[in-house]
């Protein structure tokens, strides 16, 4: 299985050589930074299909592709430890899907000095897919770092409104959270005494002795709450929407769909597995800071105007989903939570770019100055409902994150029958949102405002170049809508082979 | 004469243990003589003979180091200990002063200024500075110490027509004298302290690092060396900017040459914590006050240091108190060498990641083509990427370090002492420090705001059509030092195997 181990350390490369390369390129011309940095994002696609292909869901809960690296820092017990197993193989094909997507769309942007915003990206990209590859838990974090920095300065540089305000604000926010992890990462290595941060000696090392009670209850609140700020827990959200709002398309894309994912995944598949008793101590919290998530934060989202402030909320509102699959700890919840994920990552991303479609043709994100888009550009219209349809939860025709909230409300119903009502009371929150904003920004009469900025600009249709990127990511949410089975078989094998989760279960 | 004695003198000879100290001073001598010596025309070149005599130093030191060939144990009768953290102080040291000459050459070919005396100074400062850490003996740390200060005095003072230069100059000289009376105050009590015949453990030669440490081992309780070792420490909280002597540092930062405000956040710093690290083995027998004592030092500095930095405005000012704030760091670093052995690793580690986030730091900054670079603000990096993109990466690359931000060496600076921190089980100061990494967000991330954010900021002015910013040249040796320090940050961020391994192995 370890032969292509590379092909998991290309993946990360690739996109930071081509970070680099797009600098050296610019003078040659747009196309080629284009070129160079589209290769930049597609190549990891490639890879991650062919891993996924080559994958053994039957690999008894450990990791395949394995590969270590030396760094230096043996003597405290980190090295570039990568890997993918269950869990992170799927978040690992999405991270490179929604690249390519955010990429396609930034290659073609209008935006001032292209190439330093692709570099930008790049690095991001290669971030992200180290994040979902590293088993060495201090890797996973420097990842995560290293795709957070160049959010902050495309916020700062390339952002809309309040772009100075908004990088602040998400960068003071995300450091408190980066470092409270940092912390709770420190205490799980130095109290389990394995003098080592790679994740599968210290699962061997913890499941013969765990951790003390009190040392598992500190460390996992400071788990909770770091991963917690950085996956925008309510009331820790603030900085999500308006960043979000600020953010270029592609980086909001990127952050939103699959950095976000970062902390998730770092409960379910560090802290959760680590500090199980921890869990045990926080799960209350956790319940109901997520029900703070789904029904105050929705609340606010039905009250947005903006149309990409309002997708920032209702994405801040879906991590509640996630919370309470997680709280479920059992194999049916987590395993809804990893899937809703993987098909989350690629409904904002998809809301997020076109969002930015629209406001091209309109010029505006206030949804009371649009209307009546749908007549000029059908096809920007139903790809737009197909994907708020499917962030809403629809059970559509195969869309994928019908899949992954239906398994958390089961999950959920097992656990406290009770929060099946708020759980439901927030999809009829997110079906007003949704349904209204669909219905502000196409339907009804055009808007004096709208009319007005056609003399200007006029709207066209979708053009092909702006679809490749939709496209890309309509198909892989349609694929795993109606195959779901190709996914979750990966990861309720992986969640399964945790006593964690599969003790629940019996 | 027979050849025995020549056979013992060579046996017992150590000068050549201190061969690069002394290279340094021939070094220093030599550029007064060339500047005599040489035609006017030529005297250019001494800047940069001053660097290429330091770099084969400093290849003399590293390959010592690499082949282990260098003397271990103590010289001149106790006054020196040569060992592994000393030798990389002096390659800290050097590397620091030929930074700095290099800053010190761009700097002055501005203005109308004797050149080689600066040169000449700095170079004996360094000699002093490798020195004092390896000195073993409270004779040899002060002498070493004045050596380097009185230096400083000078070099603060450099720019003689400017008053604020002047200014901080006199406020250095005031408060460095004070500090110096403080420490040798401490020495003279510790002295007076081991020397008494009446008590356990005294020896004639009490000042010897190891001869004090037996008497305090024999003697916790003496009130004179208690208040001995607390006069010390205060006098080297002064040299490191610690909580409460910091006050001199912002003035002093802003007032003084760039070359000698870097000279001052690197060298002068990392020669506190030298010094702070044999100390610490010095009052092992008084550790039950030397840590708690240090550990309040260590929580007002990280507050202090932060805090006082985000309402800054000044360039020198903020990096100053942020220096003042790694200050801090460092100091939770030398608390954990208490538990854990590989601390001192880890406080190595971060300076030398200092010494190069600082260094790609100043070298931005002395190209900002200022005239008077004492009121160098936020402002005058607007439109830095745009004048020139490798400076702004090179900024954006120092300020990350020094902010902590991974995958740059500063990262795996802090990370080491907060590892260290936690196993020694620091919590309280674990938490300070947090809190201090997040509120320095602010400020650097202020720096890099002005630098990089405000690019376009006249984009929407159509009419406004921007004038031509003229560019910054950086010529052959200024792009070279740019990129050692930016690639050495992202070489240690990634891959620290060099660096442990030339530690461990």
């Amino acid at each position: 299985m370890d032969d292509f181990a590379s092909l998991v350390q290309f993946s990360i490369a690739v996109p930071i050589v081509a970070a680099f390369l797009t600098l050296f390129v610019k003078s040659w011309g747009r196309p080629a930074v284009q070129i160079v940095s589209v290769t930049g994002f597609a190549l990891p696609v490639i890879f991650a299909l062919f891993l996924w292909g080559f994958y053994d869901p039957s690999t008894p809960g450990g990791y395949a592709f394995v590969s270590n690296l030396d760094t230096g820092l043996e003597m405290i017990g980190v090295g570039l430890h990568l890997g993918l197993n269950g869990v992170s193989l799927p978040l690992f094909v999405m991270a490179s899907v929604v690249g390519l997507a955010a990429g396609l769309f930034a290659a073609q942007s209008k935006a001032e000095n292209l190439s330093r915003y692709l570099f930008c990206l790049l690095i991001m990209q290669g971030g992200l897919m180290g994040v979902f590859a590293s088993i060495d838990i201090l890797f996973f974090y420097f990842f995560h770092e290293l795709a957070l920095i160049p959010t902050f300065i495309m916020v700062g540089i390339w952002g809309g409104r309040d772009r100075n305000y908004a990088a602040m604000k998400m960068t003071i926010y995300l450091t408190m959270g980066a470092m409270l992890s940092l912390v709770g990462l420190i205490a799980i290595y130095v109290k389990s005494g394995a003098e080592s941060f790679d994740l599968i000696t210290l699962k061997a090392h913890l499941a013969e002795m765990p951790l003390a009670d009190s040392v598992q209850k500190y460390a996992f609140g400071l788990l909770l709450f770091g991963f917690g700020i950085l996956v925008s827990l309510w009331p820790l959200h603030t900085w999500a929407p308006l960043g979000y709002g600020a953010a270029p398309s592609s980086a909001a894309m990127l952050h939103a769909g699959v950095l976000k994912k970062f902390g998730l995944y770092g409960l379910v598949q560090v802290a959760i597995p680590l500090l199980p008793d921890g869990m045990g101590y926080w799960d209350n919290w956790i319940v109901w800071l997520a029900l703070g998530n789904i029904l105050v934060v929705g609340l606010i989202a039905m009250a947005q105007r903006d149309l990409k402030q309002m997708i920032g909320y209702s994405s801040v509102m879906h991590m509640g989903y996630a919370f309470l699959g997680i709280a479920a700890m059992s194999v049916l919840g987590v395993g809804g939570v990893v899937l809703m994920m993987v098909a989350h990552g690629l409904t904002v991303a998809l809301l997020f770019m076109l969002s930015t479609m629209v406001h091209h043709r309109t010029q505006t994100f206030e949804m009371s100055e649009m209307g009546g888009l749908a007549k000029k550009a059908p096809v920007l219209a139903a790809f737009f409902v197909c994907a708020m349809m499917a962030s809403i939860g629809l059970p559509g025709p195969g869309l994928a994150n019908f899949w992954g909230e239906i398994s958390i409300f089961l999950a959920v119903y097992d656990f406290r029958n009770w929060l099946v009502y708020a759980v439901v009371a927030g999809i009829v929150i997110s079906a007003i949102y949704g349904l209204r904003a669909i219905a502000s920004v196409f339907y009804g009469e055009e808007t004096d405002e709208f009319i007005e900025s056609q003399k200007e600009v006029p709207v066209e249709d979708m053009s092909w170049a702006e679809r490749v990127p939709v496209l890309i990511l309509i198909i892989v949410m349609f694929f795993i809508g109606f195959f779901p089975k190709t996914v979750t078989e990966s990861i309720n094998d992986a969640l399964e082979s945790e006593p964690v989760y599969a003790q629940v279960e019996e | 004469m027979s050849a025995e004695i020549f056979q013992k003198i060579a046996e017992t000879n150590t000068w050549s243990w201190i061969m690069p100290e002394l290279a340094m001073g021939l070094l220093a001598l030599s550029l007064l003589v060339l500047e005599v010596i040489l035609p006017k025309v030529a005297h250019g070149a001494i800047p940069r003979i001053a660097i290429l005599g330091q770099l084969v130093i400093l290849g003399h030191v590293v390959t010592g180091i690499c082949t282990g060939t260098l003397p271990v144990g103590e010289a001149f009768g106790g006054m020196l200990f040569f060992d592994e953290t000393g030798q990389l102080f002096r390659v800290f040291f050097l590397g620091a002063s030929i930074f700095v000459s290099y800053l010190g050459m761009v700097s002055l070919d501005k203005r109308t200024l004797p050149q080689v005396e600066y040169f000449h100074i700095l170079l004996v400062i360094t000699a002093a500075l490798m020195l004092l850490a390896q000195a073993n003996h409270f004779v040899m740390l002060f002498v070493a110490l004045e050596t380097a200060t009185v230096g400083f005095y000078i070099l603060v003072s450099y720019f003689r027509h400017t008053t604020v230069s002047l200014e901080a100059g006199l406020k250095y000289l005031i408060m460095g004298a004070l500090s110096s009376t403080i420490l040798l105050f401490g020495i003279v009590l510790l002295y007076g302290a081991g020397s008494n015949p009446a008590l356990a453990g005294s020896s004639e030669d009490s000042l010897n690092f190891g001869n004090l440490a037996g008497f305090l081992a024999a003697n916790p309780d003496d009130t004179l060396g208690l208040i001995g070792m607390i006069l010390v420490i205060s006098g080297v909280a002064f040299k490191v900017g610690a909580f409460p002597f910091q006050i001199w540092i912002p003035d002093v930062y802003q007032g003084a040459p760039l070359p000698t405000t870097a000279l001052l956040a690197v060298s002068s710093k990392a020669a506190g914590f030298a010094m702070l690290l044999s100390f610490s083995k010095v009052f092992s027998a008084l550790e039950d006050w030397f840590y708690p004592l240090l550990t309040a030092l260590a929580i007002l500095t990280i507050l202090f240091g932060n805090f006082a930095a985000l309402t800054q405005r000044n360039l020198k000012r903020v990096i100053g108190l942020s220096g003042v704030s790694h200050a801090g760091f460092l100091l939770i670093g030398v608390i954990t060498a208490r538990t854990v052995d590989w601390a001192s690793i880890a406080i190595l580690f971060y300076l030398f990641a200092y010494l190069l986030a600082s260094a790609a730091v100043f070298s931005v900054l002395v190209h900002l083509n200022k005239d008077d670079d004492s009121d160098l603000t936020l402002d005058d990096l607007g439109d830095l990427a745009k004048k020139n993109g490798f400076l702004g990466l090179a900024l954006a690359i120092g300020v990350g370090s020094l902010a902590g931000i991974p995958p740059l060496a500063g990262f795996i600076g802090k990370l080491l002492i907060f590892i260290a921190a936690f196993k020694a089980e620091l919590y309280g100061l674990l938490g300070v420090a947090i809190v201090g990494v997040v509120v320095s967000i602010y400020y650097y991330f202020g720096i890099l705001k002005s630098a990089f954010f405000d690019l376009w900021k006249f984009q929407t002015d159509e009419e406004e059509v921007p004038t031509a910013i003229p560019g910054i040249d950086l010529g052959f040796l200024g792009k070279l030092a740019i990129l050692l320090a930016t690639a050495g940050t992202l070489l240690l961020g990634f891959y620290q195997s060099p660096f442990s391994s030339w530690l461990l192995g």
